[in-house]
């Protein structure tokens, strides 16, 4: 495949395998080691690098982000960074004076991903760098540094503006050109964000004979919104869906603001997270608690369904060879949807039970109720025992203590390395009584207590 | 003057702009080749048939190997020659080694590795902690037991008495960069090997042994390593005796980088441990006498378990005098993953022992915690008056100077002598410091004011409850064989004036480089940027110690210094001799060299000590003074002193799921007269950070199968970004060290990751919170373990 990009400002024209990482790419043929492998699947962001395209610079994983999807892009890594003379960018030089880096491996993945942050005049550090793991300096001088910083200007070197670029035939820039190809190609792979399919390459180790890549097509990466809908193409990234969910919920926001991370937000995306029938993928919980409309093509057929039915059992979706999620539609309204990630670690990491929970109560009575909830079976899936539990009783703790226990009928959890099956259990019945509780205001969450 | 300057990391501007080389950033020459190992997939039993067809015939593979294709010796163990390269036909963990492919690319030996048709004759492996006592597999013939005084009759007269039990999790190093080696032929059969370790001696032994030449024909470099914590002390043997093998059979420059799934798949962690304990203590809760019993599983092979549950029966009694005590240590023998070396070296576990039985001891009498400590702690240093922390300038002179700033009490032939404090291992406790800095740090973080209000706060909550903690920490300095603790050095003086210097240390971000080079440019009095640090190298100083136990700038800055001041006292000397003057009256200082009216520049001082033909290039050597230990016995003097330090830790818990955050930290650390207060404060932020993961987040899965499930970090979570404290107040007690160290400096890589025991305790302490029994928090205190908690302290 024939890909285009500006590496450090300047235009690369390479052939590139379809699933080479920018990472080894970079490593091996370019001789840049600065960007380091410390996991090879998105977890570490020790290889993180700056990427520009039309939506602006975000910082990426280079182990999983294939050249292809590069086309049209342009690319800064830890090298780049600093001026051409060799002059620090503010970032390094406060990295250097706060002391914010001790064995320097995981370091490079921090400037890149500060320098992003710095680019973007962001003053949310612990979020910026949520998807970097340092092992040495317990973050502190890390972030003195980050804060140290903020006010410095951007150096000018940084602003990369991405090359006009020739369509490619392995990127469709049109749905019509997409559905029709992958139709006759139903063992294909589609790409969005690589976030899960560059783990099949650098983990599994598999080939994949044919690939498309989403992130060109048009239809796919628009977000359009109604008067009380919002429809979110399937190559919408999660970083854009945390944009659009920010004024609309909290609680839904805060819930993506913990999804993966900044690195896997700006990958990551909207359809691949439903596509993949990931039984512990956290976006679906919340729009199906929210009522959320899924949208498919095949060929020129298209067809929607409420998202939950979409998911039949574990790893198994209701999706014919060949045909595409295109994308999901939202119901604007959600006043009362409160999303609840439970993990080991607060960032990036994959939730142990994700409750989702919009219920609507009038007059003291519950007319309205879904919840939905990721690691408590091996599908998304709907607490309908429990909403039937709930459904026109009196909003009371008592009838939060026979819906708590109604969730038993509804999921048997398993365990696994992230949680106990009781635990599972416990703590969704537990969440309920934190959606109680919540609603009536009380303080319900360890982030929101200072000390 | 160049020690006790906050100055930058030495490489801190490589590191930013991505120019800091590691063994895999290294340019392998052309036609280089890759290694990967094919892992077994089950933890115990036999290998019936192994086809590696399949392997041969992969793209790109250039050999395959297996135990039999080795030519010399199959070992990579540090101890007891127990842990071949590539299994032998028994399995003892899933993740062993069984064959090598050596390969075009590194992807196409991952690739190829995956291929090996292996059928095994499976055996009921053994796993846990109490499947091996009850099958009395373990290492050594019996449980190690050391006691001091009558432990049972102490127990049977105590008026108050506990028992209870602790388990604790191990620890997976995660250093950001995996294992990697890189090994180039040489002529007549020499080895160069890169390799990414914490001891280059060691792989410079293995590598000979393997290859069957002696060590002169092997040259082990390390520059640096992107992170180590003990997992690069051992850990690195099999790839750099793997790519030598290889190399010396293809006559190809051979590398090996572990992906990260089988560094955390094959390689060791830190030792898990459960310790329970029986103790009698009287109504002030000081303690009578305590029976503890620790278990830990060492894993499929000794590696360095010994020293390690040594190390953890060293620190039963953390910073509290036990008059009467009896430690029994199981060192079990189990079907994973060897554990091995990991900051701390079983130490913390210890700790965590003792500090669990003082929080015990506290809820059972209704006191604070805090208050037990204290009644419980070792008696003052001599002389040990509250003092408040000073700047710590450091002396002129190392050796010089004794105790400084403080008075002695009982100094007459015929005064009363102070009553001598001994361990439970019989060596004498003179240097504490943990009264004066627990009153100071308790003042300091307004612990009293805030444990009551936090009280305040949790009666006004249902959902959410807070707690607070203090932990003390003193840990020994010195490693327990006493051999070890040597370094050597190796300084030459350009006639420029420019300095190389080079000892036996390894730098793996903990900043002794810099340390030493401090050290070495404060010797000769020039700036610390005329002094180049360079790559360890097993050429240039032989014979060196692993970089471990927190001694690297203890031993080397010493050996350095003893270098430097033998070129120095050689120039002085030739100054004094050509300027009639004395050599003592020679000054090296700020740059300049001073003798008698005359002041010259270093590198004229340089110059002119090369024109009139003075050797310009020494060696130096140190070895830590007054060391005896008997660790079959248990009794001596391991330690040539003790680092302290103590931490005061905020936390809040929610009691629907069990996810808990810290909320503040405030911390006094005890690093003698700093070298570098910067690089210290660095070591102990990322200590407790560190030591904090090991006690919350960071949980070991294995399934009953013996397959590790927390392989990598998608599953593993070490503290990330937002998991350190909000609030994070780090200050150094900066009092010299009372024993003559370099500049009265202290060891400060592992003493600070036993803070973190502070986070674990006020976890327990918000749990208590919930209700009327004792909450017995058991570590990684996850979210699923604190809600576990709730509802025992509820129940």
């Amino acid at each position: 495949m024939n890909v285009t990009f500006l590496l450090n400002g300047e235009t690369v024209e390479i052939t590139a395998d379809p699933t080479r990482t920018l990472l080894d790419w970079l490593r091996e043929e370019r001789g840049l080691t600065g960007t380091k492998e410390g996991c090879n699947e998105g977890d570490c962001g020790a290889c993180s690098v700056i990427v520009t395209d039309e939506g602006g610079a975000k910082a990426l994983n280079a182990c999983i982000l294939f050249l292809p999807q590069l086309h049209g892009k342009a690319v800064r890594t830890v090298e780049g960074v600093s001026a051409p003379d060799g002059k620090l960018h503010p970032v390094q030089q406060a990295m250097v004076e706060h002391h914010g880096s001790q064995c320097g491996f995981c370091t490079p993945g921090f400037i890149t991903t500060m320098a992003a942050g710095h680019l973007a005049g962001r003053k949310d550090h612990d979020d910026v760098l949520a998807g970097n793991l340092c092992r040495c300096t317990g973050y502190a001088p890390i972030i003195r540094a980050a804060k140290a910083a903020e006010a410095t200007e951007v150096p000018p070197h940084m602003a990369d503006t991405p090359p006009k670029v020739p369509a490619q035939p392995y990127a469709p820039t049109t749905l019509d050109e997409l559905a029709t190809w992958y139709a006759t190609h139903p063992d294909a792979t589609l790409i969005a964000g690589a976030t899960d399919v560059g783990l099949w390459v650098t983990k599994d180790l598999r080939a994949l004979p044919e690939v498309a890549f989403l992130n060109r097509c048009v239809e796919l990466r628009a977000v359009t919104e109604t008067e009380d809908a919002i429809h979110f193409g399937a190559a919408v990234t999660m970083s854009e869906v945390l944009d659009v969910i920010r004024p609309l919920s909290p609680s839904y926001a805060e819930m993506i603001r913990r999804y993966g991370s900044e690195q896997v937000r700006n990958a990551a995306t909207v359809g691949g997270n439903i596509a993949n029938g990931s039984p512990i993928g956290d976006n679906p919980p919340a729009m199906i608690a929210l009522g959320a409309t899924l949208h498919l093509r095949h060929g020129d057929e298209t067809r929607e369904m409420p998202i939950e039915d979409f998911f039949l059992d574990y790893g198994k979706q209701d999706r014919a060879p060949g045909e595409l999620v295109t994308g999901v539609t939202v119901p604007k309204t959600m006043d009362n949807l409160r999303c609840y990630k439970i993990s080991k670690r607060f960032d990036q990491d994959i939730s142990a039970v994700c409750g989702c929970f919009n219920i609507a109560v009038e007059n003291g009575i519950v007319t309205g109720v879904r919840i939905a909830f990721g690691g408590m079976a091996g599908t998304p899936k709907r607490a309908t025992a429990v909403e039937t539990t709930l459904a026109g009783q009196p909003w009371t703790v008592d009838t939060i203590a026979a819906g708590a226990e109604a969730f038993a009928q509804d999921y048997s959890p398993m365990t696994d390395m992230r949680a106990s099956a009781a635990y599972r259990l416990e703590t969704a019945q537990n969440l309920l009584h934190r959606y109680f509780a919540d609603l009536s205001g009380k303080p319900t969450s360890v982030l929101e207590v200072s000390g | 003057m160049s020690v006790a300057k906050p100055l930058p990391h030495d490489a801190a501007a490589l590191h930013v702009t991505g120019q800091a080389r590691y063994v895999d950033d290294l340019p392998a020459p052309k036609g280089s080749l890759h290694l990967a190992f094919g892992l077994s997939e089950i933890a115990c039993g036999k290998i019936k048939r192994l086809s590696l067809d399949a392997v041969k015939a992969a793209p790109g593979v250039v050999a395959v190997l297996t135990a039999e294709d080795l030519p010399f010796t199959n070992d990579v163990s540090p101890s007891a020659h127990d842990e071949p390269l590539l299994a032998t036909g028994d399995i003892h963990y899933f993740g062993q080694p069984i064959f090598m492919v050596v390969a075009d690319t590194h992807l196409n030996a991952r690739k190829a590795a995956r291929l090996g048709q292996i059928t095994y004759a499976e055996e009921t492996p053994i796993l846990t902690l109490d499947e091996a006592l009850a099958a009395d597999s373990r290492f050594e013939d019996g449980p190690r037991i050391w006691s001091k005084g009558d432990v049972d009759a102490a127990l049977a007269a105590a008026p108050r008495r506990l028992q209870g039990q602790v388990e604790m999790g191990g620890q997976e190093h995660f250093y950001l960069e995996g294992q990697a080696a890189l090994a180039l032929p040489q002529e007549g059969g020499d080895m160069v090997v890169h390799s990414s370790t914490q001891h280059p001696t060691e792989i410079q032994h293995k590598v000979a042994d393997a290859i069957g030449v002696p060590m002169h024909s092997v040259r082990c470099e390390i520059r640096r390593m992107g992170g180590g914590f003990g997992g690069k002390e051992s850990q690195g043997n099999a790839l750099a005796v793997g790519c030598a093998i290889a190399a010396r059979l293809t006559g190809k420059p051979c590398k090996m980088r572990y992906d990260r799934d089988d560094d955390m798949m094959i390689t060791g962690k830190r030792h898990d441990f459960r310790i329970s304990y029986d103790v009698g203590f009287d109504d002030q809760g000081r303690v009578l006498g305590i029976d503890f019993t620790q278990m830990t599983r060492c894993g499929w092979a000794m590696d360095l378990s010994l020293p390690v549950a040594d190390r953890a029966m060293l620190h039963a009694d953390n910073a509290y005098h036990l008059p009467a005590a009896r430690i029994t240590s199981h060192r079990l023998k189990t079907n994973t993953q060897s554990a091995t070396a990991f900051r701390g070296f079983g130490g913390p576990q210890g700790v965590l022992g003792i500090e669990r039985v003082m929080d015990h001891i506290a809820a059972e009498l209704g006191e604070d915690p805090v208050a037990i400590r204290q009644r419980n702690y070792y008696a003052a240093m001599e002389g040990g008056e509250l003092s408040a922390p000073r700047p710590a300038a450091p002396p002129d002179s190392i050796s010089e100077r004794k105790k400084m700033g403080r008075g002695v009490r009982y100094g007459a032939e015929f005064s009363p002598k102070p009553v001598e404090q001994i361990t439970p291992y019989g060596m004498p406790v003179t240097d504490f410091i943990l009264h004066e800095m627990t009153e100071d740090l308790l003042a300091r973080s307004n612990y009293h004011a805030r444990r009551a209000a936090i009280a305040d706060w949790n009666a006004g909550q249902s959902i959410l409850k807070k707690g607070i903690a203090f932990s003390p920490v003193k840990f020994g300095i010195s490693f327990t064989l006493t051999h070890l603790n040597q370094a050597g050095a190796l300084v030459h003086v350009y006639q420029d004036g420019s300095v190389h210097m080079n000892h036996g240390g390894t730098e793996m971000g903990q900043g002794l480089f810099q340390k030493v080079a401090q050290v070495a440019a404060h010797r000769f009095g020039i700036d610390v940027s005329q002094v180049k640090i360079t790559a360890t190298d097993t050429g240039k100083v032989p014979n060196t110690s692993a970089t471990a136990a927190s001694s690297g700038s203890d031993l080397n800055g010493m050996a350095v210094a003893n270098a430097c001041d033998i070129i120095r006292d050689r120039i002085a000397e030739c100054l004094a001799e050509l300027h009639q003057s004395r050599k003592e009256d020679v000054v090296f200082a700020d740059g300049e060299v001073q003798v008698g009216q005359t002041s010259m520049s270093f590198a004229e001082a340089a110059q002119t000590a090369y024109i009139n033909r003075v050797s310009l290039s020494a060696t130096g050597f140190y070895k830590t003074p007054d060391l005896s230990w008997d660790r079959m016995k248990g009794e001596g003097r391991p330690f040539f002193y003790f680092a302290q330090g103590a931490a005061v830790t905020e936390v809040v818990i929610d009691t629907l799921t069990g996810e808990n955050r810290i909320l503040r930290t405030d911390i006094l650390h005890d690093a003698g007269a700093s070298l570098n207060p910067a690089l210290d404060i660095g070591q102990v932020e990322g200590g407790y950070v560190q030591g904090a993961g090991w006690l919350t987040t960071e949980e070991l899965v294995w399934d009953d199968k013996g397959r590790l499930r927390t392989h990598a970090p998608a599953t593993y979570k070490i503290p990330a970004c937002s998991d350190r404290p909000d609030i994070f107040n780090v200050a150094l007690w900066d009092q010299p060290n009372p024993a003559q160290t370099i500049y009265r400096s202290k060891a400060v890589g592992e003493p600070p990751f036993m803070l973190g025991i502070s986070a674990f305790l006020a976890l327990s302490d918000a749990v208590a919170a919930c209700g009327p029994n004792y909450p017995a928090l058991q570590a990684p205190a996850t979210a699923e373990e604190v809600l576990r908690a709730v509802g025992r302290a509820r129940a």
